[in-house]
C-alpha cells in the first residue's frame, strides 16, 4: 500500500531558511538591546525574595486604607468621569470618521488619521502634557483619560457603524428622509449594542489607565504607588498594588455582567 | 384576526386619515407637456434604462410608461433584477444608461433636495423589510414622515406629533398590527415586520408605492389581506402601485398590467386580462 499523504516536514526553500534566519537574529539583537543577562535573572529569584519578605505583610494599618481607600475613590472618579465625556465626545467624532456615511473620504482620513495619532501617544504621555496645560491633579488625569478614550472610541464607534446592516439606512433614504436623520434613526440605533460594548471595554481601560497616573503627578492612587516605593515603604506599596488588582479584576466583571444584560436579550 | 382589522379598516381610515391630512383629500394635480397627450398622466417613465455591476449587466433597453392609479405586478425569475430595477426608479442606486422619470421629475438626474421631496411623495416597501431593530414598532412607522418632515421629531413615537403618532397607529391598524405598536422591531415574526414595513411605507401617503414581494412572508391570507389593501389604495386614492411577485395568481388578480423581466430585457409589457398563466409561466424558463 502506497502512502499518498504529504510528508510531515517540507524542506524549507532557500528563501524562507534566509527569512527564518533573519528572524532570529533580530530576536537575540532585540534582546541584546533590552539589557538582557543570565546572570540578572539567575540572581533576581533571591532579590524578589527580599522584597517579598519586607513587602509581606502589606499595611492593613486602618488609617492607612482609609486614606488609601480615598485614592482609589478618586482614581474611580477620575475614570469614570473622563471615560463618560470621551465616550460622549466620540459619537460626532466617529460620525466623521466612518465611510460612506456623512462625510467624504478626505474627511475620514483626516478624522482617522487624528485618532491614530491620539492612540499612538500613551496615556501617561497625555497626563504630563495636562499636567503642564493645568496643572497638577486629578483633573490633568481626567483629561488625559478623555483624549485617551477618544482614540480608542472615535475609530471603533466609526467601525462599528459601517459594519452595521444598511438596509434599513436604504429604506429611510428611500423616505426622503435626510442623512442625518437616516445616521440618527438606523445607523446608530443598529449600532448601539456594539457602541455600548465598546464603551464598556473604554471604561475598564480608562480604570486602568488612571491608576497610574498619580506617578506623573496627575491624580489617583500611582501616587501613593511612587511614595511608598521612594521611601522603601514596601508595605504600604504591597496594599497599593493589591487594591489596584482587586479593582480592576472588579471592574471587569462589572463590565463583563452589564455587557450581557444590556445587550445579551440580542441572541 | 388581522384579516378582520385590514378589511374593516380599510373602509373607515380613509375619512379618518384625511381629517389628520386636509391636503390629502385634494385632487392630485394632473401633469402637463409631454405627456397631456395620454387619457391618464404618467406617474412613471423609464426609457432604455440599463443597469450594470461592475462588468455584469443586469438588464438594459428597459422601457415603460405607467399611468397614475395603475397596478402595476413586475415579474421575473430569481436575479432577473426586479429589486434593482425598484432601486432605479427611486433613485436609490444610478442607473448606467437612460433615464427614469418619477412624477413628472427626472429622478436619475435629481440630487439633494429636489430628490429627496420626490422619494418623500413615494413609498418603498423592501424585499427584506429593513425594520431598525431595538425601536419600537410604532417609531419605526413614524420613521415613514421623515422625507416630508424631517427633524427630531420623527426620530421616534415619543417625540413624534400627535398627528404622526395618530397617523401611524391608523397604518399599523391596517395591517392588523395595533396591538404591536410597542413591540420592539427585532422581536417580530418575518410576516409582522413584512407588514410593519408596509405600514411604514404608506404612513405619509405616497402618491406612487413601490413593494418589493410584499407577500413574500405573508401567510395566504395575510397575504390576501394586504393585496385588498394596495389594491383599495389604487382604487380609492389614485395610488400608482408597482409590485413584485412570484405568485403569478396574484399577480394577474391584482395587476392591472404585468410587466416581465426575463434574460436582461423587459420580455413582457401587457395588461393582466390579455395573459394567462402559462405566459407568465414562459418567463421563468
Ligand atoms: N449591489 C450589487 N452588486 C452587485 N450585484 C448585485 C447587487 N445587487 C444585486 N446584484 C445582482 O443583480 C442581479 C439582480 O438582483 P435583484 O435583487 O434585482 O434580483 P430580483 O429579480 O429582485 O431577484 P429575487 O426574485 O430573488 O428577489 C442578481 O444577480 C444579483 O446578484
Ligand atoms: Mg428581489
Amino acid at each position: 500500500m502506497t502512502d499518498l499523504s504529504p510528508a510531515r516536514l517540507e524542506r524549507p526553500s532557500a528563501v524562507s531558511f534566509l527569512g527564518y534566519t533573519l528572524g532570529l537574529v533580530i530576536v537575540f539583537w532585540c534582546l541584546a538591546g533590552a539589557g538582557f543577562s543570565i546572570d540578572k535573572v539567575m540572581s533576581s529569584p533571591p532579590r524578589f525574595a527580599d522584597f517579598a519578605s519586607r513587602a509581606f505583610p502589606p499595611n492593613m494599618d486602618p488609617q492607612v486604607l482609609a486614606r488609601l481607600g480615598w485614592k482609589m475613590v478618586e482614581t474611580l472618579q477620575i475614570a469614570v468621569a473622563g471615560a463618560v465625556i470621551g465616550v460622549i465626545l466620540s459619537v460626532p467624532i466617529a460620525l466623521v470618521a466612518a465611510r460612506g456615511l456623512i462625510a467624504g473620504p478626505a474627511v475620514n482620513q483626516i478624522v482617522r488619521t487624528l485618532l491614530g495619532f491620539i492612540r499612538a501617544v500613551p496615556e501617561i504621555a497625555w497626563a504630563l502634557v495636562f499636567v503642564v496645560a493645568v496643572g497638577l491633579g486629578p483633573f490633568a488625569g481626567m483629561l488625559a483619560i478623555v483624549v485617551d478614550t477618544i482614540g480608542f472610541c472615535g475609530r471603533f464607534f466609526a467601525d462599528d457603524m459601517e459594519g452595521t446592516d444598511k438596509g434599513p439606512a436604504e429604506s429611510l433614504t428611500a423616505t426622503g428622509a435626510r442623512k442625518i436623520d437616516v445616521v440618527a434613526c438606523a445607523t446608530i440605533p443598529a449600532a448601539m449594542p456594539a457602541f455600548i460594548s465598546t464603551g464598556l471595554f473604554a471604561l475598564e481601560k480608562a480604570v486602568r489607565s488612571s491608576t497610574i497616573l498619580g506617578l506623573v503627578g496627575a491624580g489617583g492612587i500611582g501616587i501613593e504607588l511612587k511614595v511608598g516605593f521612594d521611601l522603601f515603604d514596601y508595605p504600604t506599596a504591597m496594599t497599593v498594588i493589591l487594591m489596584i488588582a482587586v479593582v480592576v479584576i472588579a471592574i471587569e466583571q462589572l463590565s463583563g455582567w452589564a455587557r450581557i444584560r444590556i445587550i445579551g436579550d440580542q441572541q | 384576526m388581522p384579516t378582520r382589522a385590514i378589511l374593516s379598516s380599510t373602509t373607515s381610515s380613509v375619512t379618518d386619515l384625511d381629517l389628520i391630512d386636509p391636503a390629502a383629500r385634494q385632487a392630485r394635480p394632473v401633469a402637463t407637456g409631454a405627456h397631456s397627450a395620454l387619457v391618464s398622466p404618467v406617474d412613471i417613465e423609464a426609457r432604455e434604462v440599463a443597469k450594470t455591476f461592475g462588468d455584469t449587466a443586469i438588464f438594459d433597453g428597459v422601457s415603460f410608461r405607467l399611468a397614475r392609479g395603475e397596478a402595476v405586478a413586475l415579474v421575473g425569475a430569481n436575479g432577473a433584477g426586479k429589486s434593482t430595477l425598484l432601486r432605479c426608479l427611486m433613485g436609490l442606486i444610478p442607473v448606467s444608461a437612460g433615464s427614469v422619470h418619477l412624477l413628472g421629475e427626472e429622478t436619475s438626474a435629481a440630487q439633494g433636495t429636489a430628490l429627496r421631496s420626490l422619494r418623500a411623495q413615494v413609498g418603498l416597501v423592501s424585499q427584506k423589510h429593513n425594520l431598525v431593530p431595538r425601536l419600537s414598532v410604532l417609531s419605526n412607522v413614524v420613521h415613514g414622515f421623515l422625507g416630508k418632515s424631517p427633524g427630531l421629531r420623527h426620530w421616534s413615537h415619543m417625540l413624534a406629533p400627535d398627528a404622526s403618532r395618530s397617523a401611524a397607529m391608523h397604518a399599523l391598524e391596517k395591517v392588523g398590527l395595533a396591538d404591536f405598536a410597542t413591540r420592539r422591531a427585532d422581536r417580530l415574526s418575518g410576516g409582522q415586520s413584512q407588514r410593519v414595513a408596509i405600514a411604514r411605507a404608506i404612513v405619509s401617503r405616497p402618491k406612487v408605492l413601490f413593494a418589493d414581494e410584499p407577500c413574500a412572508s405573508l401567510d395566504p391570507s395575510a397575504g390576501e389581506d394586504v393585496m385588498e389593501l394596495f389594491f383599495r389604495l389604487v382604487k380609492d386614492e389614485g395610488v400608482t402601485v408597482v409590485f413584485t411577485s412570484h405568485n403569478i395568481e396574484h399577480a394577474l388578480r391584482f395587476g392591472d398590467r404585468i410587466l416581465g423581466l426575463s434574460n436582461g430585457k423587459l420580455q413582457l409589457d401587457a395588461t393582466a386580462a390579455s395573459l394567462s398563466p402559462s405566459d407568465l409561466r414562459g418567463l421563468y424558463d
